[in-house]
């Protein structure tokens, strides 16, 4: 079933547009281009944050941090290698990405870290930037309650995922 | 803000490597991690410029709308204050609906404008149970396809990069949940 989603998902959607009499090919170019240049957008990002998360790994940084928060991740059941992603999610997505590929390609995409890293990054939000844009636009002053809610949220989604990377 | 956040992970990853005499690595750390940044965004680009063009698709053969649609009754329990409008009510429905199809371009304007409206319609600075319930819609990631993550698992090798799908899911339906149920209980603590 899961083989066959993401074909089916790309058939149903031409063939449904198709019978809109939607011009298929040239919207698909077209929001192609927009993916490209959106990805090139973030790019120098990327390479200002991975330069930044490589040279926290490799000085030990991260393995000091993580060690050291280790007793509240273990009583979470959080994998304390994930501590990076936890910390950097709710502030910023470009950062997020960066953190959750190292893990991915350095720990493989199988592995057990590797796979909370991918439904962390899968099932999370940048909070505090979705917050602050929404309510910030809106001119909402006194934002109440959404910040503690929504970090509650969070928590559980990481909870959440490092059981299922465990349990499935 | 991020210029503090980066400059303090320097100063960190500076500290640690004294500390721990691992000093003659950082210039080779901050070399590889400039080019693995450049070999995630060519791995990504395919799929990433692939999953784009279908989000194009979606959204102009009317599939956002149509999904809002089928949202509708679970607006209106989630909603019954903005229900009422229905302009505030087409605004929600986009808003979610594109989250659910991953097309995050497209939520946030309309989450924006949902916002806004709901201001208007109150009168007030502060923000109301419907707008936190609308940010806790957006914060807990309801997409129904990661495929940022999933591409980023294929092109390390991983076996079926889509297997993550149910856990995603039932990461985000817990995560929703809980910010809901958490909104539910905090809500008596602000006036």
């Amino acid at each position: 079933m899961l083989d066959l989603l993401i074909p089916l998902i790309l058939i149903g959607t031409s063939v449904f547009a198709l019978y809109k009499k939607q011009d298929v090919y040239s919207c698909l170019l077209e929001g192609g281009k927009e993916g490209l240049k959106l990805l090139f957008s973030i790019a120098p990002a990327l390479v200002m944050l991975l330069t930044a998360v490589h040279m926290l790994r490799d000085s030990g940084a991260i393995a000091l941090l993580s060690s050291f928060c280790s007793p509240v991740t273990s009583l979470l059941g959080i994998p304390s290698e994930t501590l990076p992603l936890l910390l950097i999610r709710p502030f910023s997505g470009s950062a997020a990405l960066a953190v959750g590929a190292d893990l991915i390609t350095s720990y493989g995409p199988d592995s057990l870290i590797g796979r909370t890293a991918a439904i962390m990054l899968g099932s999370t939000e940048t909070t505090f930037y979705t917050i602050s844009v929404y309510f910030g636009a809106a001119g909402i002053r006194n934002t109440r309650y959404a910040v503690p809610a929504a970090l509650m949220a969070d928590l559980t989604g990481f909870v959440v995922a490092s059981l299922c990377a465990r349990v499935f | 803000m991020m210029g503090i956040v980066w400059t303090c992970m320097l100063i960190l990853s500076l500290f640690s490597a004294i500390l721990q005499k691992k000093t003659g690595i950082l210039t080779t750390a901050c070399l590889a991690g400039a080019r693995s940044a450049v070999e995630l965004c060519l791995s990504l680009a395919g799929a990433l410029c692939l999953w784009s063009g279908l989000s194009k698709l979606m959204e102009r053969a009317g599939l956002t709308e149509k999904l809002g649609r089928l949202l509708r009754p679970i607006f209106r329990k989630l909603f019954p204050q903005s229900a009422k409008d229905p302009l505030t009510m087409g605004y929600l429905t986009s808003n979610v609906s594109a989250n659910l199809l991953g097309l995050g371009n497209a939520a946030t304007p309309t989450g924006i404008a949902a916002v806004k409206r709901m201001k208007q319609l109150s009168g007030r600075t502060e923000a109301n149970d419907e707008m936190c319930r609308l940010i806790i819609m957006n914060t807990a990631s309801i997409q129904l396809l990661p495929t940022t993550v999933a591409s980023i698992r294929a092109s390390c090798g991983a076996a079926a990069p889509f297997d993550i799908l149910p856990s995603v899911w039932l990461t985000s339906l817990c995560s929703l949940t809980i910010g809901l149920l958490a909104a539910k209980l905090l809500r008596r603590f602000y006036a």
